[in-house]
Order: structure tokens, then sequence, then C-alpha cells
């Protein structure tokens, strides 16, 4: 059964259209990932979802649960953590999260089960002020609190904006130890690369799903032939490539540049290096890839990008 | 060699730095934020400054631009000394921060020509450079636009331009990218070398481990000390592995 069923769902603020027309299902105990730059929508849509918001137009339900007639009951059942820090920066770690067990009329020992291995990392802390956190820190203590009254749908908006990959890859783990409990999560990420850990993902852009699906199947979908390469200057390779003749998109990718060719590689290749050589690029590690979910992205997004 | 031999005592004389840090060290009650830092950034080049969060970056950054007292040590940045000079030293940089910082209630152009006559840019030559710039980024049509109604995307690549206004010697860009499409960030580091190869230092901060790579040369800082600085490609070799993450992972972790 289906945890959350969306249907067309509408809002605007004044004339700014933040979503136009966004329809999904997320079964039960998925990780579901929702994939967008900033202002694509994410967080208007958490907004509708968590009941905060109220679209203008579309159904839904929540936990099977109608969103407008049934928002208070799909309050109690679900968690939240918002893309802004919200907890309370002068209360301590510990306070923090006796607040929000009180406040679903639970304590912290009915549930510790759940948030045990986040907590044990925040216990040498529990006595200091939550707004005295370091930024991983801050993402983990409200992932508790999120979870103490446990929930069987949890959204999370954006947890691991600004924070360093260390912290990121760390969370992501935390986040697989939740979905073993049964717990389903919708989260959301301006991240490419924390895409492949969802089961599902939706491409998020201009209030709009571009592509939905595992993300096997939107890599297997890539429309193009990927070639990288490596340069000593990407900077000039780039400029020359604003000439090749060549069906080409091409951008860097860390220190390579990619190449989607729109071609049979066998008979394009051998004319894109033939273009190097006569632009005196020197070149190395020239060679077919699989795409990965970012290249997908700017695949997809490349062609309806302003 | 021999093209350069003329030049030679006028290169003695000016050096090929843009910043050079010296024990930089910053405490605030007992606590160090920053530990003697020392590196120096060539004329041009692109800076990455790495770290994992509460590392430092931000005070180090701060005390760079002149914003923040530095506790003991010095630093020479565009040419001019940080504990004497800090009126010139902010004269001659450019800063950017990763929390928009433009005004969402003034137009495009009025948002330009706030921050050049605070630089104190004439008023024509300011009309001339803004819209050059404007140009340059295809939004010389929409200068009459408030900020508030333009995309993210769009008002990065604003801000960006608007700290190069006056022409700085060196600008620093603090998590420029934070939040943006793949194909904005890759609009926003095509300014980035552009603007170095008309000799701006750029100093930049990102979480995103692939623009690590963008950089010429990077650095990692760690409980408020730096001890990794190289090139990407070196870094990589020095730790043996195959990507900038995986040294951030390694060397942050342990």
């Amino acid at each position: 059964m289906a945890v959350i069923s969306v249907h067309d769902i509408i809002k605007s603020y004044g004339h700014i259209r933040a979503l136009k027309g966004v329809s999904f299902d997320v079964e039960e105990g998925e990780v579901f990932g929702v994939v967008g730059p900033d202002g694509a929508g994410k967080s208007t849509l958490f907004n509708i979802l968590t009941t905060l918001l109220l679209p203008d137009s579309g159904t839904a339900t929540v936990l099977g649960r109608d969103l407008f007639k049934e928002y208070l009951e799909i309050r109690k059942n679900i968690g939240y953590l918002p893309g802004t820090f919200s907890l309370y920066p002068d209360l301590t770690v510990e306070e923090n999260l006796i607040f929000f067990a009180t406040m679903y009329q639970s304590s912290i020992r009915e549930n510790m089960s759940i948030i045990k291995p986040i907590w044990q990392q925040l216990m040498p802390f529990k006595k200091r002020p939550a707004g005295k956190l370091s930024g991983g820190m801050k993402q983990k203590l409200a992932l508790c609190c999120a979870l103490i009254h446990k929930p069987t749908l949890l959204f999370l908006d954006e947890p691991t904006t600004g924070v360093d990959p260390v912290s990121r890859k760390e969370f992501w783990e935390i986040l697989g130890t939740i979905k073993t409990q049964g717990i389903t999560v919708v989260v959301s990420t301006p991240y490419m690369d924390e895409a492949t850990l969802c089961d599902r993902i939706a491409l998020l852009q201009e209030g709009t799903f571009i592509r939905m699906d595992t993300p096997p199947n939107i890599i297997s979908s890539f429309k193009g032939e990927l070639v990288t390469l490596r340069t000593d200057d990407i900077f000039k390779l780039l400029r020359k490539m604003a000439d090749c003749p060549l069906n080409c998109t091409f951008y860097p990718y860390g220190e390579n540049l990619h190449v989607i060719f729109y071609d049979p590689i066998a008979t394009i290749l051998p004319q894109f290096e033939e273009f190097l050589q006569q632009n005196d690029i020197a070149y190395d590690n020239l060679m077919q890839i699989s795409p990965t979910i970012e290249d997908c992205f700017i695949e997809i997004a490349g062609s309806t990008h302003p | 060699m021999k093209v350069r031999l003329p030049f030679r005592h006028q290169q003695a004389q000016e050096s090929p730095y843009s910043i050079v840090v010296k024990d930089l060290t910053k405490c605030f009650g007992d606590f160090t934020a920053v530990n003697h830092i020392s590196f120096e950034v060539r004329k041009g080049e692109i800076f990455g400054f790495l770290g994992a969060n509460g590392a430092g970056k931000t005070t180090a950054i701060r005390m760079l631009c002149s914003l923040l007292q530095p506790t003991s040590g010095n630093a020479t940045i565009a040419g001019y000394d940080l504990a004497t000079q800090p009126k010139l030293i902010k004269r001659h940089i450019g800063y950017m921060s990763q929390k928009f910082s433009l005004y969402d209630d003034l137009t495009i152009f009025e948002n330009m020509q706030l921050f050049g006559t605070i630089y104190g840019i004439p008023r024509k030559e300011l009309k001339d450079r803004i819209f050059s710039r404007l140009e340059n980024l295809h939004l010389a049509d929409k200068s009459k636009t408030l900020v508030a109604s333009i995309p993210l995307g769009w008002k990065q690549k604003l801000a960006f331009a608007t700290a190069m206004l006056h022409r700085p010697d060196i600008v620093f860009l603090d998590e420029p990218t934070s939040g943006v499409d793949p194909i904005v960030r890759r609009e926003f580091w095509n300014l980035i070398y552009e603007a170095a190869s008309h000799g701006v230092t750029i100093f930049v901060t990102t979480h995103y481990m692939d623009e690590a790579e963008y950089c010429g040369r990077i650095s990692i800082m760690s409980h408020g000390e730096l001890k990794l600085i190289g090139t990407p490609t070196e870094l990589k070799e020095q730790m043996q592995v195959d990507s900038i993450e995986k040294v951030f992972v390694k060397y942050v972790v342990r």
C-alpha cells in the first residue's frame, strides 16, 4: 500500500508557480529522494505533505489519511526535519529531546531503541546548548527529535545541505539504519551523489518532476554516449570545445571533461580524437564510461534549461 | 628564460603572491579556532579552501578580509599589511558569501549601482561597467527586474559580477554554489575561470568535492590547522587515492 499518494498538487505564491502539478506515490519502507536545486519547489512540497501549507489544488493521502480532513492524525504519525535549524538553541541537547518527546506524549526511555545509534554520538554533548553544536551534530540532534515519537513516516528536508562530505556520509549511514526499522523516509537534497543512496528518486526542477524512477533505471535510460577525458588545462579545452563541430554536450566533471555524443560511439570517437589533435590539446584517459545521476540530470535538464 | 631576463629586476620588486599568510591564529576565549596557519597564494591562482564544518574556515576568511582581528600572526593581502592597512585591503578585495547578499527589493541595476557606488566607482564609468557585466551574463535586458523574482542560479552569478565590479585583485567566495543545480554550478565555474585568466586571484570554499578538482591548488583545514596543501593531483598521489573526496575523508577522519 502506498504510504503517500499525491495527485496533481499545484501551489503558487503570487505569480510565482512553485509546484506546477506534481503526482507520485511512495511505498512503505522506501527511501524516496526529491532531488533538485534551491528554488525547485522541494520545501513547498514538504510543507504541503507535512500539513503545514495548503496547496491551491490537488489531493493527497499521507499514511492513508486525507491531507485536508485528517491532518491532525497525520501530524501525530510523521516526523519532520525542516530545512532550517528549528530546535531551541538555548535549551541543552538533552532538554530539546525531552521537550519533543513530551510534546508527543512519549518519553526518551520509551523509544530509545530507535535513536540509540545517533544518541550515543550526542551523549558527550548532552549538557551543551543546542545552538553551540557544530553543523553535523545539530542535524543529528534534529533527527533524534524528529524520531523520538516513533513515527512511521519521516520527512527530511535537505538534512545535509552545507554539511561537509564526512558528516554527510555519516548521516546517510544513519538513514540506512532508520530504514531497517521499517520507517518510510522522504528526503530532499541538492547533492546528486546522494541520489544513488535512495530507493527511488524524483528529479525536481522549476516545480515539475522531470524524471521519477530508481537510480539504476534513470542511469540506464541515459540517451547519449558518455565519454570522459583528462587534460591539464580544462579551461583551454572548454574554450576549444565551443567550436567543436560534432553534435555533443560537454561540461567539466571533477578533474575530467565529460562529453555526451548523440551518434554511435564507433564513428564519433575517431572524429573527436582528430578534433583534439587538430587543436593541440594534450589529453589522456579518453574512454567511454557509464553516467552518474549528475550526468543524467545534466542530460535531462540541459534540454529544458533556460 | 631568455625572455624573462630583462624583467628580473621588476619581478624581484613585485611579489608573485597576492596572499601571504604567516602563523595566523585566532582564539575565542580558550578555544583556538585557527591555529598558526601559514600559506601563500599566487596571483591569478584558483585556491580551494576546504575543511569540515567547524574546522575554522569562516574564521580564517574573516581575518583575511580584515573583518576580524587575529590573536597573533599576520598576513599580506593584495600587497597590503593586514595589521596596519586593513582599509586598503578591503578596497582591493571582493567578497561573496554563501547566503545571497543582494537586496531583494532593488532591481538588478540598482543593486550593482549601490555596491559600485560604495566602492567609489564614478557614476558614468559605473554604468558602463554594469552594462558590460550584464551583457556578459546575458542579463542586460533584465536590468530593471527586481532581484526577488529571478532564479537562484542567476542571483549567484549576479552576486559574483557585483563582487567583481570594483575590479578587485582577489575575490573571496564562501560556498558560492551551495544548493545550485549542476548546470548552473558549471556556468558559475566558467565565470571563475574567466576571472582567473584575467589575473584575479580566486579564494574559494566549497563542500562539492568535484569542484575542488577545478582548483589550481587546494588546502584542507581540520581542527583549526592547515596541514594539507597542494594541487589536486599531488594530494591524490600523496594519499594514494583517486579522488579529492577520498583525500578529504581520509584526512578529516584520522
